[in-house]
């Protein structure tokens, strides 16, 4: 990891951490539903990134999914009153 | 280091009018009875809603938003192309560093959550 390497050449001010690093990987492994609720046990970097990649993959899996399915929105010749009441509803 | 996380409820409300809009626009285009083309277009205006929604104010977002100005395609990654590391599967991730794409990643995933969850409710919402 670069931050390691740099550490004794630049400034307290301007390097990045790796507690920093740790940091914003425990945060990441909070969002992920398959290993957050290892609360005591955090997990490895790797095995978080790892995590990190699949549940990104399924995200993006899941709006293809429903991309699908919602695109018969589209040629609805309701598409107005239909859409209306959606938004409306969601911004209730 | 901004490390703030999204105001979720926020982001689905914009990211919902956004897309209501976008598709109230495409369902007046022509070309819309091809079930392919249907099914990309609506992923497409997903996409770009969801950077709209969320603004210039992540690299993430800009990065989909520069793809869109340049009228570069926005698919061609996921299904088609299956991305193991994680620059690959954020916006903009290869020209960032580690601490940005590790904290870009945070806030793409709660934006990535709401729009799901606002796409399900569109669903359940439109097939009584």
């Amino acid at each position: 990891m670069s931050s390691r390497r740099q550490r004794s050449r630049q400034s307290g001010a301007s390097r990045i951490t790796d507690d920093q690093i740790a940091d914003l990987v425990s945060k990441l492994q909070q969002l992920i539903p398959e290993i957050r609720s290892r609360r005591s046990q955090k997990a490895s970097a790797s095995k978080v990134l790892q995590e990190t990649c699949k549940y990104i993959r399924n995200l993006h899996q899941e709006v293809d999914d429903l991309s699908h399915r919602l695109s018969g929105l589209l040629q609805s010749t309701d598409a107005d009153s239909a859409q209306a009441a959606i938004i409306r509803s969601l911004l209730m | 280091m901004n490390i703030q996380p999204p105001n979720s409820s926020s982001i689905k409300s914009r990211f919902a009018v956004k897309f209501v809009q976008a598709m109230k626009r495409l369902s007046k285009r022509r070309g819309m009875g091809d079930r392919y083309k249907r099914y990309r277009a609506t992923r497409a205006a997903a996409r770009v809603s969801l950077a709209a929604a969320v603004g210039p104010e992540r690299a993430w977002s800009r990065a989909v938003l520069r793809r869109i100005k340049k009228r570069r395609g926005l698919i061609g990654r996921t299904t088609t192309n299956p991305r193991r590391n994680l620059r690959g599967l954020v916006p903009g991730g290869k020209g960032m560093d580690y601490c940005s794409l590790l904290s870009e990643t945070a806030h793409y995933i709660t934006c990535l959550q709401a729009q799901v969850q606002v796409m399900q409710d569109m669903l359940h919402l439109s097939s009584p």
